[in-house]
């Protein structure tokens, strides 16, 4: 029984450990064709990481990364594909910045208040469209979604931003730059108490808080509420599930709303504690960034941690690599891209091991429960 | 092309001993004459749209925008018949975008590298493969969802082909610098990360006869000139088909023809069809199931690549990052607007591309503001079609957007400029909104097979 027990878990970790081991490996081979010398590349990329100032831009990095691999992976749960994450998140940035921007004077909650609230409520109506075109025209998520996106920034940004820019003159004009009060504190100085000052004007975004409060009440919704339960029941066999009494186009759509109104919150550590307002520079590509995250870490609050901080690390040793030049900084480009494809490939080998594992168990269990049965056949 | 809810829609019964009605004869027409007929509504239409719409416009059905929407239709076009043959095969292929990234920039690496629009074709295709192959190996073999598996190549793609600009550009540079001759010759000179050097596309021809190629006459080109409604518009329309019309389009074209041959008269295709509709049928045949999902995976890959080549030779004589714009998906959005089917998908590509050409050659916003008039036309159609069917979602949609676009419609004077380029996207949307549910999808694709099982 232990035994089994040590195989499975081993079996567990033993995937992402081996895709990222694939990935490194792929990687020096891509490094030494190159002519770069894959050592010298990692140990720039390692020592990097190990700085204080690194550890707070990872953080960084990984804050947005993580609230949007939670929005991916919500759907992912019941086999909805959320694909459009991108355009939820770049859509809801822009009104919620807009929206602070307007007001000023207000109590620092309040505002701060507003503008989430903003941004998860268009984040969720621009989602919820899709999922309504799902459920009530039999519209693909894939394709709608992924044409939402263009709608979305070719289209609605594209138009507006004109309209409700600050200073039209500007080269890089946008949402009217959100008042103090609407801006969320640092959490350097939380930090400092254990650690040296943090230097080179490195401010660790308290939107982290946020994050980690998205990823508890990931956890609890999916693992200990009833619609949660619905949820994965939906995921793993939706007609089970209907004959169980769970509505499916209901879930649907409480899926796709709960998926856009987090994925609303993806913007948030740009708007809230970095940018300020909603500009032609502002970040994009974290919605992308984000399913990856979400399929390294198989939906679970934990692992798509995990995730995240793996990719704002190797978005950080690419700054390095392009100092050091110690090798090309796209060769992050591709680990990212590998540790993504053999992950889910990992994944998909162990869960048929196990499986195998399972019936080979359980034909052991049968055949000591009824051995007089088999010796009677046998005689 | 506008008018497009007719044409899939399910025969009607008129019940027995019925006259024979115009809708009814229209559905007892052979595939190919209803979707010709369609295509000649939708031109007239447009051209109808164009002389009594009051916009001082012809961009809609001048010879310059059709030629640019059968360009512009190549890439869905080939990304369509790609998800063709996946889907054909029972895999699903989300991957396609990822798979025309590789096959922008092998496109364009083989022409620069080869100093040969062929090479560069021939590249693409490969490259494109080679990402489905990868797809194949996930799905087929690992039995990984398909959606993830093409979400994953999607996020692949990019950054593999961002290294590979980077290591193009790294050896260029050393071999300009140390003047060494290297052991493999890449040419890249003039190139960078994000974008190749200039690669032009395949030679393009002027259609003798018709589009006066060779020095010969120039017939639609002549009736073009006469200016008569709707007839003048159906021949510039053709003529613009005809003129400067690229060998690798006659390509892509041919290769609707080719895959359905492919896919509907040959062993091979029977397999691959078996294999996406009754796989375990299949086996017991002593069919090899998973041999033609490969094959049917790898090919789709090929056209995704061949699709990516298109737009980086022919489109934009150039490979650029980024450079695909989700067209890949809409390619998936064609094979569900033609049910799956080659000439189906075809007339979709046409549709869809439509409005990419009207985004460039639109300057003025009249021509977009004219085709919110075709759209509302066509909402109407479709309006007065969903009351024919008693179908009551269908009417309170169309009408509610019909009424909505018309009012729109009437009460400005240009589009916005922001409206060109999100419009390929809302066609997209729109479209779909009447047409998937009435669509049947091959029986088995999306689902993992597992041989004995």
């Amino acid at each position: 029984m232990n035994a089994s027990f040590l195989r499975r878990t081993l079996l567990g970790a033993g995937a992402p450990v081996a895709a990222v081991v694939f990935a490194v490996a792929l990687s020096s081979l891509a490094l030494l064709v190159s002519g770069s010398s894959p050592f010298a590349a990692y140990g720039d990329m390692i020592e990097n990481a190990s700085r204080l100032e690194t550890f707070v831009d990872i953080l960084n990095e990984a804050t947005p990364l993580y609230i949007s691999g939670i929005a991916a992976a919500i759907g992912f749960r019941m086999n909805l594909f959320n694909i459009g994450v991108e355009g939820q998140y770049l859509l809801a940035a822009f009104f919620a910045a807009a929206a602070g921007g307007y007001f000023s004077g207000l109590p620092p909650v309040l505002h701060v208040g507003l503008i989430l609230i903003v941004a998860m409520f268009v984040g969720a109506a621009w989602s919820g469209l899709a999922g309504a075109l799902k459920v009530t025209r039999g519209i693909n998520e894939v394709i709608s979604t992924i044409m939402l996106n263009f709608i979305a920034v070719g289209g609605i940004i594209a138009w507006l931003i004109r309209e409700w820019a600050d200073d039209t003159g500007a080269t890089n004009s946008g949402t009217t730059p959100i008042d103090a009060s609407g801006q969320m504190p640092s959490l350097n100085g939380v930090v400092e108490i254990f650690t040296r000052e943090i230097s080179k004007g490195r401010q660790l975004t308290s939107v982290l808080l946020i994050a980690i409060a998205v990823g508890i009440a990931y956890h609890l919704f999916i693992n200990r509420t009833r619609i949660g339960f619905d949820f994965r029941a939906s995921g793993y066999n939706p007609l089970a599930a209907r004959a169980g009494g769970v509505p499916p186009k209901r879930m649907v759509m409480y899926a796709m709303l709960i998926s856009g109104a987090c994925a609303g919150l993806v913007g948030m550590a740009e708007v809230l504690s970095e940018r300020y307002k909603y500009d032609q520079s502002f970040i994009q590509g974290l919605g992308f960034n984000g399913i990856a995250v979400a399929l390294l870490g198989r939906n679970n609050p934990a692992g798509i941690a995990i995730g995240a901080l793996l990719f704002g690390f190797l978005n950080q040793s690419s700054g390095i690599l392009q100092i050091t030049k110690s090798a090309t900084p796209e060769i992050v480009e591709i680990m990212k891209g590998i540790i993504v494809l053999s992950a889910v490939i990992a994944y998909e080998a162990v869960r048929r091991i196990k499986e195998r594992d399972e019936a080979q168990s359980a034909a052991e269990a049968t055949q000591q429960i009824e051995p007089s049965v088999h010796e009677e056949v046998v005689a | 092309m506008t008018d497009t809810m007719t044409p899939t829609a399910p025969p009607l019964a008129d019940g027995p001993g019925g006259k024979p009605t115009l809708l009814s004869r229209y559905s007892s027409l052979p595939a190919w004459a209803r979707w010709a007929a369609a295509a000649a509504i939708g031109v007239f239409v447009l051209s109808a749209v164009q002389t009594f719409g009051g916009d001082d416009t012809t961009v809609l059905t001048d010879a310059g925008t059709s030629g640019a929407m059968l360009r512009f239709s190549v890439p869905i076009l080939l990304a369509a018949l790609g998800g063709l043959f996946a889907e054909r095969a029972g895999v699903i292929n989300i991957g396609l975008e990822g798979m025309m990234i590789l096959g922008t920039w092998f496109g364009a690496w083989g022409t620069v590298n080869f100093g040969s629009p062929t090479a560069g074709v021939i590249c693409g295709f490969i490259g494109g493969a080679l990402g489905g192959l990868l797809h194949a190996i996930a799905t087929v073999s690992f039995g990984v969802d398909h959606i993830i598996s093409g979400v994953a190549i999607n996020i692949l793609a990019p950054g593999l082909m961002r290294f590979m600009s980077d290591q193009m550009t790294i050896k260029t540079n050393e071999r300009l610098a140390s003047d060494l001759a290297p052991a493999f010759p890449f040419k890249w000179e003039g190139g960078s990360i994000t974008q190749s050097p200039r690669a032009g596309g395949l030679p393009k021809i002027n259609v003798p006869y018709l589009a006066g190629g060779n020095g010969t006459s120039n017939l639609l080109g002549s009736v073009d000139d006469k200016e008569w409604f709707f007839v003048s518009d159906l021949a510039g329309v053709l003529e613009g088909f005809f003129t400067q019309l690229s060998v690798f389009t006659v390509i892509a074209f041919a290769l609707v023809p080719i895959s359905a041959f492919i896919l509907w008269r040959t062993a091979l295709g029977l397999r691959i069809r078996i294999s996406g509709e009754r796989p375990e049928a299949g086996e017991s045949l002593g069919v090899n199931i998973y041999f033609h999902k490969y094959v049917g995976v790898v090919l789709s890959g090929g056209m995704a690549g061949l699709a990516g080549a298109f737009i980086a030779m022919e489109l934009s004589n150039v490979y650029r990052e980024g450079q695909t714009t989700g067209r890949g998906f809409i390619g998936l959005a064609a094979l569900i607007f033609g049910n799956w089917r080659p000439v189906g998908l075809m007339l979709g590509s046409l549709l869809f591309g439509y409005p990419f050409v009207l985004a460039l050659r639109d300057g003025t916003g009249l021509g977009t503001h004219s085709l919110l008039l075709v759209i509302a036309i066509a909402l109407l159609a479709t309006l007065a079609w969903s009351i024919k069917r008693q179908n009551k979602a269908d009417t309170i949609i169309a009408g509610t957007l019909a009424v909505a676009i018309l009012t729109w419609w009437a009460l400005t004077d240009v589009a916005p400029d922001w409206l060109p380029n999100a419009m390929p996207y809302v066609t997209v949307l729109l479209v779909l909104l009447f047409m998937s549910q009435r669509l049947r999808a091959p029986a088995a694709a999306g689902q993992t097979y597992r041989k004995g099982g």
